[in-house]
């Protein structure tokens, strides 16, 4: 190809721990261009990009840039040679201020000093060039996420990017925001940069980009241009098969309420309120839905069921079952029946180096059943971890391979197994299908709706809005640590009026939150 | 053809190999007539039966510390503390051999007892410091070290000394307090046979009770135990207590195993050489069983070289670093792993 800014040529890239993220994929980008590459999570669009941002190098393969071939073993490679990356969570420092994070590691000196002010010029004369208005003495952590946003875009202009990649930029905005940087983005293009969009929401990659790569499993499905190819077409590639995120809810009647949050309040150790005045409740058979851009309070109120009260500095009564558990630990609290699906499930939900099995024992190694006299009971785990493994159909090679083995989306499975099957009364459920395979995450939508129907309670935290729009049976938002909205139609809500609460642009009075809190 | 799985097996004989070839060539610059040298190093452990009782000896006391350091290792604690307390339960352990008088087997029993419960309750203060404060494990237990060494040299200069000998060493033992030899001809003790079912039952504790399933997860992801339900402090301070205990017992046993009177005036090593040994093991107790074999043949077979021919066996450290250095070298035999993976890739 004649005009091809960048290619890459049967990259394969197989992880240590076996995971192969890419295989034998083709990608060329053409100079000028806004390029999507598009797939479901777990489809291998962030290995990709890894690999030509020089963070990882490919197993296999060839990069050519400009029709030379290159050698990229480290981002400064990757810089040097034009390419900047903003990734999906932000490399900046909160405690510096704009300025400073713009020159970080190419600070301009006076003497021996640093030259805040050249910095601060700087950023200025970037910001003008590429009219993206930001603030060079404000300090990063006060900023929102779409200014941080730019903060980053502006930091890979300011070190000579030619190529743009962007990680998913679209999850943390709002739609007004996303709207905001798609205007950025043309502006960019206008001016002669080349962009790299990775997104796996449809509309977004419609709207602005001119040629879309699709992957899937790993591997390339094709370079199509955006205008000749519907959303449908690009779905049935992406995943295999039309998604259907729709379900059959069972009709249920709430029954008593087994979670009661009441005006709790949680400041951190410098005295800010992290959480206030939050109050609901969450009654058997029902499914709440907890919406808000990343960072207003969802963490610290997931925390706060699970056991994170202990040694906090907090107000207000968190009450499982009638049981205050405020000065109780983990165990107590797993003791209430309550389960919980951590957003994280590397770093809380599994032990990788462990089994399937003993990973999926984990809360219940305790009870009579699993112990025969001073002993474990083999024979007894052998038989759950395998039924379990088929329930939940977690492909790997035997109950005793490593998790840490597995994709993302089955160590989910794993989590979710254990964490569904101990009989839960009340579950908190925080972000349970993110990075995982659409098949893998209508398969949890589906068990979190046997739950409901099996009278179970559910805390469902998620910024996946279709997710949270179509399970909950009611559905806060949280904004500031604080609900500022309560809506008990979830289906009718539309996410950009969602937006709107998200962004903290609209609030509802007293009232109408109040009506979280619905006792029978 | 090798699969990926056998990766952690191969690389760990790779290493032994490489550190023997690396052995054999330094003999071959060194020694006037390599060939012979290395045929003793490598055949004249083996050769005699007191030959192969020294290598047995040797490997008793690293079974016993090379098992507390897997433990330890195993709930990924960098405990280096096991050289203390082998030293210290040693001089607690002579105590008890000097001024008690019991009968038959109590008396050891009785001396190898005090030695493991001071060895256990002297763990347990990194331990807690650890699981309560988050102190650093390896620093407080090397710290430790010194202080143990130095507190049971002092016992040893002003309250157990033996003024009559000519050395720095203690009373004699009650012979009653010695442990009796299991093979004529050898100074195997039945300290072989407590540290085999002391391994096992490890084995068992380590892989088939709760408590021991909530030492591998706590070291296999903190964060996810402790999420779990499980009450890691307890854990971390449990398996100190269970180290020090073997530890101690080791020092004991050693003491009583092999000498009639404490002698040691400067720490013996074995408690580092334990990490050696857990490295080796993969931090599995059965399997520590072969590892301090295989370091006590090379460390017999260099003593006998040095012995034997005109190598001196300091040669030992050598081998001893380059396994060390490989085996903790994750990189080490990358390359090789990830061409592996490409293929078994590509050929799904």
């Amino acid at each position: 190809m004649a005009n091809a800014l960048l290619e890459m040529r049967g990259i394969t890239k197989v992880y240590p721990n076996g995971v192969v993220a890419n295989k034998n994929v083709e990608f060329s980008l053409r100079e000028g261009e806004i390029h999507a590459i598009a797939g479901e999570n777990g489809a291998g669009k962030s290995t990709l990009m890894k690999i030509m941002f020089g963070m990882e190098e490919p197993s296999d393969g060839e990069i050519y840039i400009r029709g030379d071939k290159v050698k990229l073993q480290s981002p400064q490679d990757a810089i040097d040679r034009g390419i900047g990356m903003v990734h999906q969570h932000f490399m900046l420092v909160p405690s510096f201020t704009v300025a400073e994070n713009m020159v970080l590691g190419m600070e301009p000196r006076k003497g021996v000093g640093f030259d805040y002010s050249e910095a601060v010029r700087l950023t200025e004369e970037t910001a003008r060039k590429y009219n993206l208005a930001v603030n060079p003495k404000a300090k990063v952590e006060d900023l929102t996420v779409g200014m941080k946003q730019k903060v980053e875009i502006l930091k890979a202009l300011v070190r000579g990017a030619q190529i743009l990649i962007l990680d998913e930029p679209t999850a943390v905005l709002t739609p007004q925001e996303t709207e905001e940087l798609f205007h950025e983005l043309q502006q960019l293009k206008e001016q002669g940069h080349t962009i790299v969009f990775i997104s796996h929401k449809l509309k977004e990659v419609k709207a602005i980009c001119d040629r879309i790569t699709i992957m899937r499993g790993g591997r390339s499905e094709g370079v199509f241009q955006i205008s000749e190819v519907s959303e449908q077409e690009i779905s049935r590639l992406m995943v295999g098969r039309d998604v259907v995120l729709k379900y059959e809810k069972d009709k249920t009647s709430p029954g008593k309420p087994v979670l009661a949050v009441d005006r709790l309040g949680v400041t951190d150790s410098l005295g800010k309120a992290l959480l206030s005045e939050v109050s609901f409740s969450v009654r058997e058979g029902q499914i709440v839905g907890i919406a808000g851009v990343e960072g207003n309070g969802q963490t610290q109120l997931v925390e706060a069921l699970t056991g994170g009260l202990r040694g906090v500095s907090a107000s207000g009564s968190v009450l499982v079952q009638g049981t205050d558990i405020r000065d109780a630990d983990i165990l107590d609290i797993r003791g209430l029946g309550v389960s919980y699906i951590p957003e994280d499930r590397m770093r809380q939900g599994s032990a990788g180096e462990a089994s399937i099995a003993d990973n999926l024992i984990s809360t219940r190694y305790r009870s009579k059943d699993m112990n025969k006299g001073p002993f474990l009971n083999g024979s007894k785990i052998a038989a759950l971890a395998a039924s379990l493994v088929e329930e939940f159909k977690v492909r790997c090679s035997g109950p005793q391979q490593p998790i840490g083995m597995l994709s993302g989306g089955n160590m989910q499975k794993v989590v979710v197994a254990r964490e569904c099957s101990t009989n839960p009364q009340l579950l908190i459920a925080e972000q349970p299908t993110r990075g995982v395979d659409i098949g893998a995450a209508q398969f949890i939508h589906r068990k979190l709706l046997e739950l409901r129907s099996d009278h179970c309670a559910i805390v469902l935290v998620s910024a996946d809005l279709n997710e949270i729009l179509e399970l909950s049976d009611s559905l806060l938002v949280m904004y500031e640590g604080q609900i500022v909205a309560y809506f008990d139609q979830p289906s009718a809500v539309s996410e950009e009026e969602l937006g709107l609460y998200m962004l903290g642009i609209h609030r509802q009075d007293k009232e109408q939150t109040g009506r979280a809190v619905n006792h029978v | 053809m090798f699969k990926v799985k056998y990766f952690e097996a191969i690389r760990t004989a790779a290493v032994i190999v490489i550190a023997l070839i690396i052995a054999f060539l330094i003999i071959s610059l060194v020694s006037d007539q390599p060939v012979k040298t290395i045929g003793i190093f490598l055949l004249e452990p083996l050769s005699t039966k007191g030959h192969i009782g020294n290598v047995i000896e040797m490997a008793i006391p690293l079974m016993f510390t090379g098992l507390a350091v897997s433990l330890l290792f195993r709930a990924n604690m960098f405990n280096l503390g096991a050289e203390g307390i082998f030293y210290f339960s040693g001089v607690v352990a002579s105590v008890l051999a000097i001024h008690l008088s019991l009968g038959g087997w109590l008396h050891p029993l009785a001396a190898i007892a005090a030695g493991s419960i001071a060895g256990a309750l002297l763990s347990a203060i990194p331990g807690i410091l650890k699981a309560k404060w988050n102190a650093n494990e390896l620093v407080t237990s090397l710290m430790f070290n010194n202080i143990l060494f130095g507190v049971g040299l002092y016992l040893l200069n002003y309250h157990l000394r033996d003024a009559k000998a000519f050395a720095n060493v203690s009373f004699k033992f009650e012979k009653t307090a010695q442990l009796s030899k299991l093979f004529a001809g050898t100074r195997i003790h039945t300290g072989l046979i407590i540290v085999l079912v002391l391994i096992v039952l490890a084995h068992l504790f380590l892989y088939r009770t709760k408590w021991g399933y909530e030492l591998r997860m706590t070291g296999a992801n903190r964060e996810f135990a402790r999420y779990s339900g499980m009450k890691t402090a307890k854990v971390i301070i449990l398996v100190h207590l269970i180290a020090g205990f073997i530890a101690g017992m080791g020092g004991s046993v050693e003491v009583l195993g092999m000498y009639s009177r404490f002698q040691w005036t400067s720490l013996p090593g074995y408690g580092l050489d334990g990490a050696l040994v857990a490295m080796l093991a993969k931090n599995n107790p059965l399997s520590v069983i072969a590892s301090a074999l295989f370091l006590a043949y090379i460390r017999i077979g260099a003593d006998l070289m040095a012995r034997l021919s005109d190598v001196p066996s300091e040669m030992i450290s050598i081998i001893q670093a380059v396994i060390i250095l490989l085996i903790s070298a994750e990189q080490f035999l990358k390359f090789w792993k990830n061409r592996m993976l490409l293929k078994e890739a590509k050929e799904a």
